[in-house]
């Protein structure tokens, strides 16, 4: 399983799409950090770049490695190679490639502006975290997808849809039911709600570190209590953990079953 | 043989009184020290006459309920400390013309009952209440219907844990005419609390760390405020009930709490707030009830809401302030506002200026869908910074539809306004 892992992110990390988005994450740090001047500010502007970027380009690269790489895993598999070792290497491959990416492209401004010396230096860590999960995940999902389609197009179709259900969709969904059930308290649903989205959840956890909690008056306060607290954080981080964790065994599952 | 000397001390007298000098060369001055005359502050107090001084050694002096009832002057020297063992107050002022410097007046307890305080003034006039420390005083200083008198310089430092359980900094109850300068407070309920106050100047105060308002006023018309600073306090500053303030050069900064506003106008009226700068509060500006209030050369940096104005609010200029970095600009909770806003600096204006006369061509519209929402819906605040939510304020922005359609900058500023 290591050697393809391996092998699949130096192909990965080889290809000009890697280098392309490692440069964006590279220039749009630059140009983020010099327009605001201010580390905290130049976070959450990133933030706001990340967690719509990085799930959209994770989800893309997903699905166009798996569909570009089938006569490749075809030439595996005629070999005394286990099934998992294949699949679960190249996702790893890929999801690696592409956070190593985004780490680099984001944190060589960071560095360059000085962020070990500054107060930042844990926002930014956790932003970098969720970052790299965020890829896991949607390279995991849109791995998922593919399997499920032969078509490509329909793949790629089925993919887009989910990344625009998750980051877009989902929140008009949330204010919708709140906007419904305003004389409700809606708290507790709202820490719900967010845990079954990893964008959102991302969102949030970094929200609440970069200090913008007293915005949210009582919602934080709910917030607070659940977040800010050691199970809440794990509880977090295990719902993150889910959405990797699953999606993947799944794409397992049906990797083991597929008829190639 | 009789007459002069009574003479001469008509004369000093009238001098002593024509220069506000008290210890003048008639007036004695009373030592007080373990081994001096007078070991004890009450008792020297008592055997003072008037315009005498007492000069207090270095020492600890463990008393309470110091009557002070004629003009004298009480100086300590390198802050002797006079301590009520958490049992009762500590100086109470019942004469014109007293004057305390330099004591370190400390624990004076808690009352249910009574205000105790360091040092308490009623009824008097042009008292001077000048660099005292008062440490873990129920009240710092507590004044009440007293003209012309000072406090300055002091430091005042409280212990307060819940808002119950502690009383004020300074306290002002009707009284005129005061002069409140270069006082350090924090760790009380309120830093300076005033009712019933006018023509007062407070200025180049620092108040921090209060566990309700780092300033509060109610009913204290005609007063003016500048230079001061009011840093972290659990509910910034509450100003309410009163007309003609002049607020200007303050610093509100970093009370951020979800209860706490930079500073909250209940009601004020024909009042000028210039030149403050507002930065990193939870609610810079939350006006409830006001009128013809003057908001011009303000800066509001980094705050959560820069300006939280409510429908009841009418005829209030917002003029050639600065809105930098601010999460939300404007937030109001009607469709109507009967509020000028002119001439401001906004940075999240994307307009342009064509004709180049430094004002944008296309008017700013503060208030965006998403403040809207969140009013109505205080929950749907965790979509903050979401795509969707961006969205749905782009569309808003090209089709005003929701956001109140007279709340508009028509000449938004391109550049920062410096002063």
């Amino acid at each position: 399983m290591f050697k393809i892992l391996k092998y699949s992110f130096y192909d990965v990390l080889r290809s000009r799409w890697t280098v392309l988005y490692f440069l964006f994450f590279l220039v749009s740090t630059f140009a983020l950090l010099y327009f605001s001047g201010n580390m905290s500010k130049g976070i959450v502007s990133l933030m706001n770049v990340s967690l719509t970027i990085i799930p959209l380009i994770s989800t893309i690269f997903g699905v166009m490695h798996y569909y570009n790489s089938r006569e490749f895993v075809e030439l595996l598999l005629s070999q005394p190679i286990k099934r998992s070792d294949i699949f679960i290497g190249q996702y790893l491959g890929l999801s690696f490639s592409l956070s190593l990416s985004f780490v680099a492209g984001t944190i060589i401004p960071f560095i360059a502006y000085g962020i070990f010396v500054s107060s930042e230096v844990w926002n930014f860590s956790l932003l970098i975290f969720t970052g790299a999960i965020l890829s896991f995940i949607f390279v995991g999902l849109a791995f998922l997808i593919s399997i499920l389609n032969e078509n490509k197009i329909k793949g790629f179709g089925i993919a887009i849809l989910m990344w625009l259900c998750m980051a877009v969709v989902y929140d008009g969904l949330i204010l919708m039911v709140f906007i419904s059930f305003n004389d409700y308290p809606l708290e507790k649903a709202a820490v719900l709600m967010v845990n079954l989205n990893p964008i959102d959840l991302s969102r949030i956890m970094i929200l609440l570190k970069l200090d913008i909690s007293a915005l949210m008056g009582y919602t934080a306060a709910v917030f607070n209590q659940y977040f800010g607290t050691t199970n809440g954080m794990i509880m977090s981080l295990l719902s993150l953990l889910g959405w990797i964790v699953f999606p993947v065994l799944l794409f397992n599952f049906f990797a083991k079953r597929k008829d190639f | 043989m009789i007459t002069p000397v009574f003479k001469s001390l008509f004369l000093s007298a009238l001098l002593s009184t024509i220069f506000l000098y008290p210890g003048s060369a008639h007036a004695e001055t009373i030592k007080v020290c373990q081994k001096c005359s007078f070991s004890s502050i009450k008792k020297a107090v008592q055997a003072a006459h008037k315009r005498d001084t007492i000069l207090i050694r270095e020492g600890t002096y463990k008393e309470k309920d110091i009557v002070v009832d004629k003009p004298i002057t009480i100086i300590g020297e390198h802050f002797p400390v006079v301590d009520g063992e958490e049992n009762g107050q500590i100086f109470l002022i019942r004469s014109d013309s007293v004057t305390i410097r330099g004591l370190q007046i400390q624990n004076v307890g808690n009352s249910y009952v009574e205000d105790w305080a360091g040092i308490k003034a009623l009824h008097v006039k042009h008292c001077v209440i000048e660099n005292n420390k008062l440490l873990n005083t129920f009240f710092g200083i507590y004044f009440a219907k007293s003209e012309n008198c000072i406090i300055r310089g002091n430091e005042i430092i409280g212990k307060a844990k819940n808002e119950i359980e502690t009383g004020n900094a300074i306290h002002l109850w009707y009284c005129k005419k005061m002069l409140i300068e270069r006082n350090k407070t924090s760790g009380h309920r309120d830093g300076i609390y005033f009712e019933f106050v006018s023509d007062s100047k407070i200025f180049n105060n620092i108040s921090t760390k209060q566990v309700r308002y780092g300033m509060h006023f109610m009913f204290s018309h005609y007063n003016e405020y500048f230079h001061n600073q009011f840093t972290d306090n659990d509910a910034g500053v509450a100003v309410m009930y009163s007309d003609h303030i002049y607020m200007h050069e303050n610093s509100f900064s970093d009370n951020w709490s979800p209860v706490s506003n930079g500073i909250l106008l209940k009601e004020i009226t024909d009042s000028r707030i210039e030149k403050n700068t507002f930065e990193h509060n939870t609610i810079g500006v939350y006006a409830e009830g006001c009128d013809r209030i003057e908001i011009r050369n303000n800066n509001f940096n980094k705050n959560g809401w820069a300006v939280k104005i409510l429908g009841n609010c009418s005829d209030n200029k917002f003029e050639k302030n600065n809105f930098t970095a601010n999460t939300f600009d404007v937030v109001t909770n009607s469709s109507l506002s009967h509020n000028l806003f002119e001439q401001n600096f906004w940075s999240e204006y994307t307009g342009y200026d064509l004709d180049k006369n430094g004002m944008g061509d296309v008017p700013y519209r503060p208030v965006k869908l998403f403040t809207y929402i969140v009013e109505q819906t205080p929950a749907s605040i965790i979509l903050l910074r979401s795509l969707f939510i961006d969205l749905l304020n782009l569309a808003e922005k090209v089709t005003p539809v929701i956001t109140p359609e007279t709340l508009v900058d028509k000449k938004p500023l391109m550049k920062e306004i410096k002063w």
